[in-house]
């Protein structure tokens, strides 16, 4: 799986440079999270413009890294999602949980 | 004269072919003559049911076995829109599993759920050699 990550300031990018995330590169992106965590690092940013698909293991990959990061006092929120990646989100009720915002500034600006 | 499509495939149970797969089910509902809906939404959706079913397949039923097949049939057919996954599993009874609770924030279970909200029928049963996933839409 194909992902840019980056610091800024205390906030950690997570670009997602794939068409899909699905049961086959999710795990990847999730490995990436929690080597991220280990290194103390709790506010993330997962940027999801490039992704124009993304199915239940995508979203479980999303969750554990939301929960990961609530229970360290952190937070994650997600930008620039495309609308049927959004209308998942609105169908699994996870727009509920996570902050969403048009693009990595507004997100970032957030925390 | 009525529309009717079969497409007939066979890959190795990995998951490296969920993306392909995918994109053949959205290039299917792209090519559909008459359906008047939303065409992008509707590959969108077929797109992701055939990803769900598969990777269900794949994980559960061949138990990630990479030398076991998994077979698709999307058949188009009297305005009904007919996906059939087939695995060679002793069998994981997706019908029987619970809708998520989704205040629990649970990273697993999500992917019936959106086989059953996205399908109007869904029901697996025993073949020969394994079980079969069949999804069917009605396209009118």
């Amino acid at each position: 799986m194909i992902v840019k990550i980056e610091e800024k300031g205390a906030v950690i990018l997570i670009e997602v440079k794939e068409e899909r995330l699905d049961a086959h590169n999710s795990g990847e992106l999730k490995t990436q999270m929690l080597n991220l965590f280990e290194e103390g690092k709790i506010n993330i940013v997962v940027d999801l413009q490039e992704v124009r698909f993304v199915d239940s293991s995508g979203l479980g990959a999303l969750v554990s890294g939301f929960k990961n990061a609530s229970a360290r006092n952190g937070n994650l929120k997600l930008s620039g999602l495309q609308p049927q990646v959004k209308s998942m989100f609105e169908l699994t009720r996870l727009h509920r949980v996570f902050e969403i915002f048009p693009g990595t500034e507004e997100a970032l600006a957030s925390f | 004269m009525e529309e009717k499509i079969e497409v007939n495939i066979k890959v190795p149970n990995q998951t490296r072919y969920l993306s392909l797969i995918g994109k053949i089910g959205e290039d299917v509902a792209r090519a559909l003559k008459r359906f008047r809906g939303d065409r992008e939404e509707l590959a969108y959706h077929i797109n992701l049911v055939l990803t769900e079913a598969m990777s269900n397949a794949i994980r559960h039923a061949n138990e990630g076995d990479p030398e076991k097949v998994v077979h698709v049939t999307i058949v188009i057919e009297d305005q009904d829109l007919t996906i059939r996954v087939y695995d060679q599993g002793q069998g994981f009874d997706v019908c029987s599993t619970a809708a998520p609770e989704f205040k629990n924030l649970d990273e697993h279970g999500r992917g019936i759920y959106i086989i059953r909200s996205l399908m109007d029928r869904v029901t697996y049963s025993e073949c020969r050699g394994g079980h079969v996933l069949e999804m069917v839409k009605a396209l009118r």
